[in-house]
């Protein structure tokens, strides 16, 4: 049963002061000739948490890729449909790609410091935008790296490389330069099945300190973590968007059979 | 059944000694040459060789002219040579990864990494000698940036080829326009594996004749003018090695030793620096 709904699911009547930052309407996505996402419609409530569940290539990830722009980088790759980010078209051909990906940020699976020093891979991105005096620089690599529950760790060693840093304590590495430049949305694609338990627990305690400011969506094949950090969950399956609600709603009373299978690990 | 046990470990001894056996056959050879070189050439080795001229039979001399030759032509192929092979390995790597073409310069680049180097010396007499009417080092250089530009450009893309895509989309992500992605990050990535080829390209460059016969010709006189005609160390060897007279025999060996010694030193080189920043992005 697909979901044909032409207005954007809204789960609960908009309450006053709440946006919808992203609204993504009847998007399909394709690699090549195969269509990976199939007439999806959803938006991401501003300053919430919202979670994308479902099986291994249901395309939640390709989902996420798409409000960034980030397939950009590859031939063969397209979307039709709309994702408006404030109402604006993202998917216009003649969007500034740099610009947008200042606005949406994404941290990925796998932890990718640059080659450079800890001070560096914040500073990177900050230098990439605004001139900045090395005094306030400091102030903004040390906030950022403070925002991501890293700077005790590393504020005796800026200049030791990003590299040298454990699997955890690069991913929130990797958080810290997003927040760098202060985007509006965040976009976390499974940032927590590289990690340990303990930096798991530490990240999703970032997410959730970060969840006021930002706007964030978070993949992951984890249905206990959607639980705990999102407001809002998508499941999603075969790339159809099978069911969109708060959360509790999601995984106390689901209304598609699909995501009742999932939920209680019939299947996935 | 049969027990097939001690026949496998009958003939695995078998070839595990051909292997060892075709190992030291063929190192052997590398130290005879080695030791050749240095047996003969060795105490040929003064201060005379590096600061007289190539001389005529009977009067002493040494092979100032050739090695500084030979480092002028060799600094003018790298000036051509490295910007050329890392900016077309770049391509080929990043902006032409998936484009039709990029499989047909690969292909062409394979073919003249393998291109008999005499070729590439006639090509360029063709093109730089004639047409001024005389031998010059610059065709000589010009010729050693064609032999050396293939290597630079298969190496930089097979180093670029390895920094993960990750990490590009990491700097994409945070809005950065492509050619910074490149310049910033992959290049900062496989930065020891640029150089490891461009010493590669140095190493060859350094022991190639053929080439060199018919655009810098040779030269008994000191010149760092490339205009003119240029002596190198394998032109002076290939020369002196044919000479009936026993002091310029002895200066061949060890003009031989001195191009040896430096493809080593600089292939010794590249080694220990690939191992030890280790490859790709992580």
């Amino acid at each position: 049963m697909s979901n044909v709904e032409l207005q954007t699911p809204s789960p609960t009547p908009a309450a006053e002061g709440t946006i919808d930052k992203v609204v993504i309407r009847r998007l399909d996505f394709f690699y090549g000739e195969s269509k990976a996402l199939k007439d999806v419609t959803l938006s991401l409530r501003a300053g919430k948490v919202t979670a994308f569940i479902g099986p291994s290539g249901c395309g939640k990830s390709t989902l996420l890729r798409v409000l960034n722009r980030m397939y950009d980088l590859y031939p063969n790759q397209h979307a039709e449909g709309e994702v408006l980010l404030d109402g604006e078209n993202i998917l216009a051909p003649a969007l500034d790609l740099n610009l947008l990906r200042a606005r949406v940020g994404m941290v990925f699976q796998k932890p990718t410091p640059f080659p450079m020093s800890i001070y560096d891979n914040i500073a990177f991105g900050i230098r990439l935008y605004e001139r900045v005096p090395k005094s306030e620089l400091d102030d903004r690599v040390e906030s950022a790296l403070k925002r991501s529950a890293l700077w005790g760790e590393v504020k005796d060693k800026l200049s030791a490389s990003g590299l040298s840093l454990s699997g955890g304590q690069q991913q929130r590495l990797c958080i810290a330069r997003t927040v760098a430049i202060s985007p509006e949305v965040i976009l976390f694609d499974e940032p927590c099945s590289a990690l340990d338990p303990i930096s798991t627990a530490k990240v999703e305690e970032l997410i959730d300190e970060l969840s006021g400011d930002y706007t964030i969506a978070i993949v992951t094949h984890n249905m206990q973590q959607a639980a705990r950090v999102s407001q809002f969950t998508a499941f999603m399956y075969l790339g159809e968007m099978v069911e969109f609600d708060e959360t509790s709603k999601v995984f106390t009373s689901p209304r598609d059979k699909r995501t009742q299978d999932y939920i209680t690990g019939r299947f996935g | 059944m049969a027990n097939l046990y001690p026949g496998r470990k009958r003939r695995n001894v078998v070839w595990t000694g051909l292997a060892y056996a075709a190992t030291a056959f063929g190192l052997s050879w590398l130290v005879l040459i080695l030791g050749a070189l240095f047996w003969n050439g060795f105490s040929g080795l003064s201060l005379d060789v590096f600061t007289k001229m190539t001389a005529p039979p009977g009067v002493a001399g040494g092979l100032l002219n050739s090695i500084v030759g030979s480092l002028i032509q060799t600094a003018i192929g790298l000036v051509i040579a490295a910007p050329l092979g890392i900016l077309a390995g770049t391509y080929l790597a990043e902006y032409g990864r998936y484009a039709r073409i990029a499989y047909v310069i690969r292909f062409i680049n394979d073919i003249l990494l393998s291109a008999p180097s005499i070729v590439v010396g006639l090509f360029i007499y063709q093109f730089c000698v004639v047409p001024f009417g005389h031998f010059s080092g610059y065709a000589g250089g010009i010729a050693l940036a064609v032999i050396a530009t293939p290597i630079i450009v298969r190496t930089t893309e097979d180093m670029l080829n390895l920094v993960p895509n990750t990490l590009r989309e990491a700097a994409s992500a945070l809005g950065m326009p492509r050619s910074l992605v490149i310049r910033q990050v992959a290049y900062r990535a496989v930065r020891s594996g640029i150089m490891t080829g461009i010493l590669l390209a140095i190493a060859r460059m350094t022991g190639e004749t053929a080439p060199l016969i018919f655009t810098a010709l040779g030269n008994s006189l000191f010149v760092v003018d490339p205009r003119g005609p240029m002596s190198s160390l394998p032109l002076i060897i290939y020369e002196f090695a044919r000479s009936p007279y026993a002091e310029q025999q002895r200066l061949a060996w060890t003009g031989a030793l001195i191009v040896t010694l430096a493809v080593l030193i600089l292939s010794i080189l590249a080694r220990v620096l690939s191992s030890s920043r280790g490859e790709g992005g992580e």
